[in-house]
């Protein structure tokens, strides 16, 4: 069994492109991950392909297909969809085709297009990812859950929302030399603290923005690579996926995200790693509380105790585990299907020296992706490593 | 109110509450869940029986949303809450108290109440 190799990844610019459709986006990505491998097109053999609400946004289903004739390939191409982690969920069916011998050459990607239909029906789609029936006739927003999530952390835990603001603060920050991220400007504690309420206790800043963009990445064999005399250092050692009630409601606990607790144990048990080998991690930041749950689930702090480490600058850039180097997806944008492999590509190039935040993780040789869909009702998580 | 087909066991549910019968569904190692429910996922208990829901609730937690979905428009600002009934929990709207004086603890009861957007029905819940 050979460890998928990264041989070539990118994004597009995150942002506001109303006027762009997703298979134009896509297929910017696409072409120039493609490009960067080195690989010849003829030799992909799979596409798996992230997509959340492409159905509301572009009344456009059935997107695998779509998606591999924009990036001039001919093989079977499967839409995968979980929510937010739909493209974390396409990593890991590409990771587990080419650990099994089925293709040598899989690409991995994913595209959302958002800002066309309006924040409100954006809200509105996003809502649906919740239980239709028990949570978005109950007047839920995905801010909202996350509010639930928070306040109910704040009562068992204690923590505050200046905490969260310094988690915001931490983001943009790390965001302001990504060329890609949607937000490049820097905010103080203050003025998240001080930003319109959009559900209590979370502000603007706890929140993402709402995102256009795509992500693609080439995985291939170590035999392939080596074959081929492809530069690609970088290989996704560990894989994991978790699932959880889909309500809110249904789970015994509010501030605890045990999805990702069940795809944290998979992936390094997995890749035979554990939380302390771990240099550096993106994690899936909706809101500013989801970093607190992710890091806590993640195996790299106690319950309750993830609230303060950006406060304390252990998460930051010169703190001992960076979280969220590329900006999260609080600074660099969410758009949705695109995220995890967005997330994969942004640990391959802080693990290989090409990101603009390598700096911050010079001798880094383990990184993990943490990608949450809903309210962690799905999570993957990957394990990367650089290999000699 | 909005033309549509009624979604099975989920408006008899609410029609339930409506008439202060409401129930859930517990299987027979006690876990609770609201209908439509064909197995506990807990356990894979499939003899699940009805049994009364408590008439008063604990809010688990609450937030007060001031951007909304479409469909809510004219309800913001509004509180949403989870609300722990026994072994089963139910999400709802707080009405009935002002935003900030909502809780964590605080004792509702359970009753269905109409969306000022849509006029569709939604479960409410009231400080006892
Ligand atoms: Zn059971």
């Amino acid at each position: 069994m050979s460890d998928p190799r990264i041989a070539g990844a990118s994004v597009t610019h995150f942002g506001k492109h109303p006027e762009r459709t997703g298979r134009d986006l896509f297929a910017e990505a696409g072409l120039e991950a493609l490009s960067q491998s080195g690989i010849d097109p003829d030799d992909a053999e799979a596409l798996y392909y992230g997509n959340f609400m492409g159905e509301l946004a572009e009344h456009q289903g059935h997107q695998g297909p779509l998606m591999a004739e924009a990036i001039g390939l001919d093989v079977p191409a499967t839409r995968v969809e979980a929510a937010c982690a739909s493209a974390g969920t396409a990593v890991r069916e590409a990771v587990k085709t080419i650990r099994n011998g089925e293709a040598e050459v899989v690409v991995v990607g994913g595209a959302e297009r958002m800002t066309n239909i309006g924040t409100a029906a954006a809200t509105d789609a996003l809502a649906i990812a919740a239980d239709d029936l028990y949570e978005v006739r109950a007047g839920m927003t995905f801010p909202g859950a996350y509010a639930l999530m928070a306040r109910s952390y704040f009562d068992q835990y204690g923590g505050s929302h200046e905490d969260l603001a310094h988690i915001a603060a931490k983001n943009h920050e790390h965001a302001l030399v990504n060329e890609h991220a949607q937000i490049q400007q820097e905010i103080t504690v203050e003025d998240a603290m001080e930003a319109p309420t959009i559900a209590d206790p979370l502000g603007l800043y706890d929140s993402c923005p709402i995102t256009d963009g795509a992500a693609a990445a080439v995985l291939t064999t170590e035999a392939y690579a080596e074959e081929h005399d492809l530069d690609a250092p970088v290989a996704i050692t560990g894989t994991g996926q978790g699932g959880d009630n889909l309500a809110l409601q249904d789970r015994p606990h509010l501030a605890q995200t045990p999805a990702a607790d069940k795809a944290a144990e998979e992936a390094y048990g997995d890749a035979g790693v554990g939380p302390d080998d771990v240099d550096f991690a993106e994690v899936h930041d909706c809101f500013t509380i989801a970093e607190v749950l992710a890091i806590e689930s993640l195996g790299f702090y106690e319950r309750g105790e993830g609230i303060a480490a950006a406060r304390n600058g252990e998460t930051t850039r010169d703190g001992d585990l960076p979280i969220n180097l590329s900006g999260g997806l609080k600074a660099k944008g969410h758009p949705v299907g695109a995220t995890g492999v967005a997330q994969l590509a942004t640990v391959a190039w802080l693990l290989d020296g090409s990101h603009p935040r390598a700096d911050a993780v010079p001798d880094s040789t383990v990184g993990v992706a943490h990608n949450a869909g809903g309210t962690v009702a799905s999570t993957t998580v990957h394990v990367m490593e650089v290999q000699e | 109110m909005t033309e549509s087909a009624r979604d099975g066991e989920y408006d008899e549910w609410l029609d339930s509450i409506e008439s202060d019968d409401g129930y859930y569904l517990e299987c027979s190692n006690g876990h609770g869940w609201l209908p439509p429910r064909r197995v506990c996922p807990r356990c894979h208990d499939q003899e699940l029986s009805a049994v009364d829901l408590p008439e008063s609730g604990e809010i688990a937690s609450h937030t007060t949303i001031t951007v909304p979905t479409p469909q809510f428009e004219d309800d913001a600002p509004y509180v949403t809450a989870i609300a722990d009934f026994g072994p089963v929990s139910v999400t709802g709207l707080v009405r009935d108290v002002d935003p900030d004086d909502v809780a964590i603890g605080d004792v509702v009861g359970i009753d269905v109440g109409e969306r000022v957007t849509t006029g569709d029905r939604a479960v409410v819940f009231r400080p006892r």
